[in-house]
């Protein structure tokens, strides 16, 4: 059967031609909203004191060479700006339609579940874009001041890795959002899981388990900031004399197609789980 | 155009043990307003939620237009504009561009949303606020731009949940005059209520629902004769106090009168049975009575009797 429906003489449009209204409309929304204007400076205080401090200071950790400039600058930073958009973007994006009632506006119409979550999604996907083009921009305009035109091309690749880590967030954060009723609930927890359990569960398995964390997302996007080390790091084992025969300890270090895979998986996982979760959730 | 059409076929909805809507079958055809009417925790929004895809049935099937809205939801509300509890709008969006969004998901031809947007917004008396951001209107606002939003698309059903809930008088009254306006298109128009006056104002059938059960359907002049038990009632304004004896003695007393009770000190209900002949000797009596009698009237709220006995009845 067609996906576009008759009523009268009004032809209810395809699935996709929603998506896209409800990404254009949401969208609309998000770029007049406060959290958008509050992201956007921290981004830029992010980036002000980083031009600040590199310019005063220069720190020959970061003027070293191009790579450990950008490496220094993004490397450190672009996964925190993600995660913020992520969180001011996705954490409430579908727990509001039912705590904020909007949800009430929209739903009732001939529209799919899925097509409004897609739509929303691709919005915040959008915003979180807008985000980052601006931090991104910043970065490569310092980059430009000490080093030239000459911008590494693993920069470019960072760059990629980082988006496509932004829609596995974002997939993570609608996940979220969409388990929960309370728009503060989700909010929250999705903050905590990424800015503290992630990185404590992590550490823990690696540095005391001596497990590979590969499935915890922010190991897989270790990418980001390794592409831009050379040689790329891989997992090194030390061994410490503290007892006799020795303690062996490894530190592991994501490859590049480990990475990909973490930040696929999580991305088609949340994904199906959230569509799934919002296509049966209701509104009582 | 088809016959437009709104069936229950078994719809239920239940929430662990607690049943809100329990086997409902409902079939309702045809340009008319019906009315929705039970109490509160009736199963009423439950019901118009499950029309809307708000909610999932346990089992049974909502149907319009013959279409389950659960299986093929985007053709089932193809021709329905809704209005559930009260929907709030994203707040940044001005009522033209939420309306906006709404014409295009709903497929308004682009060279028609303009004059759609504008007309929707003129029936609901919103047109100097359509370029203002939704987030700055009042309650009463946004229900107005809601009820606009349903109409965008000239439907042939409409399912209101409460339209007039939460607005101040004057709102009601205008939301109520929007709603009698709409009837005068080719619409099925499908409205829960607790007000009884705003249903026997505006509707011309009544489905009542307790305990998620369905009690009547019927005609308002049906229900209301229905539960009246063949004696006819006149409420007396007077101008002066009135004492309880002389209810009791001089007019429950009066030819053809089955009972007459003081509803406060000047205002009297008076039953009898009888045709239009009768009423007018009850007044002629009633004015040589010199009680000071100024109005003479059938009662606001036959339907609300009617109401309170069948709602009473399944306690």
């Amino acid at each position: 059967m067609s996906d576009t429906e008759t009523a009268s003489s009004i032809t209810v449009p395809s699935n996709l031609t929603q998506v896209g209204v409800t990404m254009k409309y949401t969208f609309l929304d998000y770029l007049r909203s406060r959290r958008f204007f509050i992201l956007l400076t921290i981004n830029l205080l992010i980036s002000v004191l980083l031009t600040v401090l590199i310019g005063y200071y220069r720190p020959a950790s970061f003027l070293a060479s191009d790579l450990k400039f950008y490496g220094g600058w993004w490397g450190n930073s672009v996964t925190f700006v993600i995660i913020l958009s992520g969180i001011f973007f996705g954490g409430d994006a579908i727990s509001g339609e039912f705590q904020n009632k909007t949800g009430y506006f929209a739903v009732p119409n001939p529209i799919k579940r899925s097509s409004m979550y897609l739509g929303k999604w691709l919005a915040a996907f959008l915003a979180s874009t807008a985000i980052l083009v601006i931090f991104t921009a910043i970065t490569v305009g310092n980059g430009i001041y000490y080093f030239g035109w000459n911008v590494p091309i693993q920069f470019g690749e960072s760059v990629l890795f980082a988006w496509f880590y932004l829609a596995a967030v974002l997939g993570f954060t609608f996940f979220f959002s969409s388990l929960f009723k309370s728009s503060a609930m989700s909010i929250i927890v999705t903050a905590i899981l990424f800015l503290f359990v992630f990185g404590l569960v992590e550490t823990l398995v690696s540095g005391l388990v001596q497990v590979e964390p590969w499935f915890i997302l922010t190991y897989g996007a270790q990418i980001i900031g390794n592409i831009l080390q050379v040689p790329y790091p891989l997992h090194s084992t030390t061994v410490s004399s503290i007892r006799p025969g020795g303690v062996t300890f490894t530190t592991f270090n994501v490859t590049v197609p480990e990475g990909l895979a973490i930040i696929a998986l999580y991305f088609i996982i949340t994904a199906i789980l959230g569509l799934v979760l919002f296509d049966r959730k209701e509104f009582t | 155009m088809a016959n437009q059409s709104l069936e229950a076929v078994n719809l239920t909805k239940r929430y662990g043990s607690f049943l809100a809507v329990s086997a409902l079958n409902l079939k309702i055809e045809g340009s008319k307003c019906v009315g929705f009417l039970g109490p509160n925790g009736a199963g009423k929004t439950t019901t118009l939620k499950m029309f809307t895809d708000l909610i999932r049935p346990s089992t049974g099937q909502g149907l319009i237009n013959g279409v389950d809205v659960h299986t093929n939801k985007k053709k089932a509300l193809a021709s329905v504009g809704t209005l559930i509890e009260t929907p709030e709008i994203y707040p940044s969006l001005t009522s033209k561009e939420a309306l906006m969004m709404i014409a295009e998901i709903r497929g308004v031809p682009r060279a028609e949303r303009n004059k759609r947007i504008e007309e929707a917004v003129a029936e609901v008396r919103m047109e100097e606020w359509i370029n203002k951001r939704v987030g700055k209107f009042s309650k009463g606002m946004k229900q107005r731009i809601c009820i606009a939003s349903a109409l965008l698309s000239d439907p042939t059903v409409l399912l209101l949940d409460e339209p007039t809930n939460g607005l101040d008088p004057r709102g009601m009254s205008e939301v109520r005059d929007i709603v009698k306006s709409l009837k005068s298109k080719k619409r099925l128009i499908f409205m829960s209520s607790h007000i009884l006056s705003e249903v026997s104002e505006v509707c011309d059938e009544v489905a009542m629902i307790d305990h998620g059960k369905l009690i009547v359907y019927d005609t308002v002049s049906n229900v209301t004769a229905k539960f009246s038990e063949g004696q006819n009632i006149v409420e007396v304004g007077l101008q002066r106090p009135i004492d309880d004896r002389f209810v009791t003695e001089n007019i429950a007393t009066l030819p053809s009168v089955e009972a007459a009770e003081k509803k406060d000190d000047r205002n009297l209900k008076i039953r009898f049975n009888g045709g239009l002949d009768i009423q007018e000797r009850i007044l002629s009596d009633l004015v040589r009575l010199k009680i000071g009698v100024i109005s003479y009237k059938p009662p606001s709220s036959e339907l609300e009797d009617a109401y309170l006995k069948l709602i009473k009845d399944t306690v």
